[in-house]
């Protein structure tokens, strides 16, 4: 079986022809099987869904229960045949719920990552190389500048900047499935114990975390507090609200951003921000570079991001590689700014 | 030199002045001496970094990496230091510790230029990527983060009770890694002597007057003078115990600027200090601001422009003579001294700021109205306005509310076309509150809006919502944080731009150059194609 019959680009996404199944399809399909949560990836209208329970659970929490005709579970680990295809679910360590895919036929191994990262995250399962013949890779950061530096000295940076501002108002942007629940927990391991108020459009995916068993400490919803209580808090809202009206009614804020593109200074610049914090959910240069080699692939296909660099480094290590230029793939997040009240994730 | 460069890129960021000032204060508070001292003296330009070309950092690079990744990276990241600062491999084996900032000191005063590329590589393996980042931009003079040696100072005496004027009176005897300093702002050493024989002293500052205020005030317990539109200076001249004269020229925070005025020089003849206001004289005419701006920050004086050029004081006031602090004289008793000594200096450099007589305020509104036929003749161009002294006041540091007005003139205004809207930050960061503005002018397909400015205040509160929510209205573009909005000759926002002057600018593509505009006025009522042309801007630089 040649890997392009188990799995093949197509304006809908990736397709596996022997199986008949899409996984992550940008477009509404008969049977999708969805790697993470991420509104880029997990789109509503499919007839069928395969993912893990949290992915479920999250894509009914942004969409509705109805967000597809009919839904499978499948637990990390655990194996279901379609149409002949062995298909898994592998932690891909990127939020909760997230996993690579595993395709198996004819003894040929395909994975699909799915966005994935290999640093620590005490907010979900840790990504597990899993071996394969070939490897389908993000390259978000796949640049060598990309180096994230330890999340826990970005948020000593964002603590450190709340000592010396106490009555100023720091308002963290962060994506919010994922990166906003990992910046409370590092906060919360680095001890900063006070109250996180939270934007409307974050409330009810915090909430699921804690029902998943992750203790975020005392999280407040910025609605109906009284503007007094934000001198010397942390906010977390979606990137987009930082720059709304709605941001206004913090007393002198500092506008503080919590992504892997904010290594970059005139990224940062570009978008007005006062304090970078380089956090990403995404594996940076050295993470993408090694998590590659783990799996002991022959050949590396790249869907989305900086493809050519990873390419190009690929074929200076003799690894076949070639980029499938997806389109539809990036950031979530990043345009229309969600209103506090309106379902959260919800397309705008 | 980890913690350094985390402060210097977190000022990068930082657009407040204040903010500044607590960011220095918590690194000075929080790090021990030497580092502190060594990165107070990089702040204040007292150390020179800048030892290395692009060539040297580009070169190292290539030999540590591929050079498709690298130019890839390079073309993202779109700038040299910081492509190489994030790039820079990471070792199996790296240096158990960051270098300090003492040692890169240390280090850059005795190395030569062929031993530097190898040095710089070690420090660069043993720092991260902020760090690198910061090393770079100063061993490559390219370090920006916005803040003068006089922040830096005000932030020194943040960590005390100690004023930043009284950081400038004993700086002049001190040098990097200024333990002493730090210990005397901290309280738990004496004030550091200052061997200085030509001291800075603090000036004097005048409030700006309103109309109200002239009912209160008796004209004939004041005297009138120019206001000279060039920068304010103190010359400083003294002989040391050592018996070695010093000659000083400083700004009006104290900061020397003898360097930059060489011509002055030998022109300070005399031990004391004297106030006034540094010009650029031709063939005994003053020439107006815009003339002056052109020798100011400049790293070195040529020969040409010393000669193109020629620097001025223009004295009003004298604070010593010889030994003979002056300061609590009224100001009539220091005008006469002032007069006697600039009488017997008889420079072509040095004069004396004539005053304006006047009988009751309406002379003197005249007299600001029209300087050229009251007194100041073909000077006039370099007047800004009046200053009201009281005759009876002595000289106090700071800006005291009475003894001293300055009465502007009126400012210049132009009706302009609102183009773009850039957000702010901090308690704007929700607001567009830069505006970038055009006046009309005839392009290849009929008349087009040129650039002429941008202007950040002189609004209310009550008129930014309102210009915010036009811009967000009628927004037709978006560069990351910048809006383009529309301005059509029937459809846009017209603002009244208030403003002191004007001066030639390549930087600029109307070549014009505002300085301190703000918005005076929304001009709601009156359609952009109304507003004014450029050709009404370039009138006023005749």
């Amino acid at each position: 079986m040649r890997p392009e019959d188990l799995l093949c680009p197509s304006p809908k996404g990736l397709y596996s022809p022997a199986g008949d199944f899409y996984v992550d399809p940008t477009r509404a399909v008969p049977r999708a099987l969805i790697t993470h949560g991420h509104s880029d990836h997990a789109r509503a209208g499919h007839a069928h869904v395969l993912a893990t329970r949290q992915t479920l659970d999250l894509m009914a929490i942004r969409y509705g229960e109805g967000f597809a005709g009919s839904t499978q579970a499948l637990a990390y680990g655990d194996a279901v045949v379609i149409n002949g295809v062995r298909v898994s679910l592998h932690p891909a360590g990127h939020v909760l719920g997230s996993a690579q895919v595993r395709l198996e036929k004819d003894g040929l191994v395909i994975v699909v990552s799915g966005d994935y990262k290999d640093a620590a995250d005490p907010t979900c399962a840790p990504f597990e190389p899993v071996r394969c013949h070939v490897f389908v890779s993000e390259a978000t950061f796949g640049l060598p500048v990309f180096r994230h530096p330890p999340a826990a000295a970005e948020t000593e940076k964002l603590l450190a900047s709340v000592r010396i501002f106490p009555e100023r108002t720091h308002i963290v942007g962060a994506y919010s499935l994922g990166k906003a629940q990992r910046m409370m927990a590092l906060m919360r391991a680095a001890g900063h114990d006070a109250p996180i108020y939270v934007h409307g459009a974050l409330t009810a995916i915090t909430d699921y975390y804690g029902t998943q068993g992750m203790a975020l400490g005392d999280i407040r919803p910025v609605k109906g507090t009284d503007k007094a209580a934000f001198a010397g808090a942390v906010v977390i809202a979606p990137p987009s609200a930082m720059t709304d009206i709605w941001a206004r009614r913090f007393a002198d804020p500092i506008t503080c951003f919590a992504s892997g593109w904010m290594r970059v200074r005139a990224r940062a610049r570009q978008r007005g921000v006062e304090l970078p914090l380089v956090v990403s959910d995404h594996a940076d240069w050295d993470g993408l570079c090694a998590s590659i080699q783990a799996t002991g692939c022959e050949e590396l296909w790249v869907t989305h991001g900086a493809e050519d660099a990873l390419v190009h480094w690929a074929q200076t290590r003799q690894l076949r590689a070639r980029p499938l230029h997806m389109v539809g793939y990036g950031e979530e997040d990043e345009e229309a700014a969600p209103t506090e009240g309106a379902a959260p994730g919800a397309a705008p | 030199m980890n913690r350094f460069a985390a402060l210097l890129d977190r000022m990068s960021y930082e657009a407040g002045r204040n903010a500044k000032i607590r960011l220095m204060a918590d690194y000075f508070r929080t790090t021990p001496d030497p580092e502190r001292g060594f990165a107070l003296a990089a702040l204040t330009g007292a150390l020179s970094f800048a030892n290395a070309k692009p060539g040297v950092v580009r070169a190292l690079i290539m030999e540590r990496a591929d050079p498709v990744l690298f130019e890839m990276s390079y073309d993202y990241v779109g700038d040299l230091s910081e492509t190489v600062a994030l790039m820079w491999p990471r070792l199996e084996d790296a240096p158990a510790h960051a270098p300090l900032l003492s040692e890169i000191v240390h280090g850059l005063s005795t190395l030569s230029r062929s031993t530097l590329p190898r040095r710089l590589a070690d420090w660069l393996d043993g720092l991260d990527e902020t760090g690198r980042w910061a090393l770079l931009k100063l061993i490559t003079g390219a370090m920006r983060v916005g803040a003068s040696a006089r922040l830096a100072k005000t932030a020194v005496a943040s960590l005390g009770s100690v004023t930043p004027d009284e950081v400038e009176l004993v700086w002049p005897g001190l040098a990097p890694p200024y333990e002493e300093l730090f210990a005397w702002v901290e309280g738990h050493g004496p004030r550091p002597e200052t061997s200085n024989p030509a001291p800075f002293r603090p000036v004097m500052l005048a409030h700006a007057i309103e109309e109200a205020n002239f009912a209160d005030l008796n004209p004939g317990d004041f005297s009138a003078e120019w206001k000279w539109d060039g920068i304010r200076v103190q010359a400083v001249a003294g002989t040391g115990p050592d018996g070695v004269r010093a000659v000083r020229l400083y700004s009006r925070t104290g900061e020397d600027i003898s360097e930059a005025f060489p011509d002055l020089a030998d022109a300070i003849a005399f031990d004391g200090a004297m106030d006034g206001e540094l010009l650029i004289v031709r063939e005994g005419r003053v020439e107006p601001f815009n003339v002056l701006q052109q020798r100011l920050n400049r790293k070195t004086v040529t020969v040409k422009m010393l000669a193109e050029f020629p620097a001025h004081i223009r004295a009003y006031d004298l604070l010593v003579d010889g030994e003979e602090d002056l300061r609590a004289l009224p100001f009539t008793a220091r005008r006469a001294r002032l007069e006697a000594l600039v009488e017997k200096l008889s420079s072509p450099r040095i004069d004396l700021s004539p005053l304006v007589p006047f009988a009751g305020w309406d002379d003197l509104t005249r007299a600001r109205a029209t300087p050229a036929s009251a007194g100041a003749g073909p000077d006039a161009d370099a007047v800004e306005g009046v200053m009201i002294k009281r005759a009876d006041s002595p000289y106090l540091p700071g800006r005291p509310k009475g003894p001293w007005w300055k009465w502007k003139r009126d400012p210049h205004t132009v009706d302009a076309v609102l183009m773009y809207a850039q957000r702010g930050h901090g308690k704007r960061s929700s607001f567009y509150s830069d505006y970038t503005f055009g006046v009309w002018t005839q392009g290849e397909e009929g008349d087009v809006l040129v650039p002429v400015g941008k202007a950040y205040f002189g609004f209310t509160d009550e008129e930014l919502k309102l210009i915010d929510a036009f811009v967000r209205r009628a927004t037709i573009n978006r560069f990351g944080p910048v809006r383009e909005v529309v301005h059509e000759k029937d459809e846009g926002l017209v603002l009244e731009v208030a403003f002191e002057g004007l001066a030639r600018s390549t930087r600029h593509r109307s070549g014009i150059a505002m300085r301190f505009p703000r918005i005076a006025r929304l001009r709601w009522d009156k359609p952009p194609g109304e507003a004014d042309r450029l050709e009404t801007l370039e009138a006023l630089l005749r």
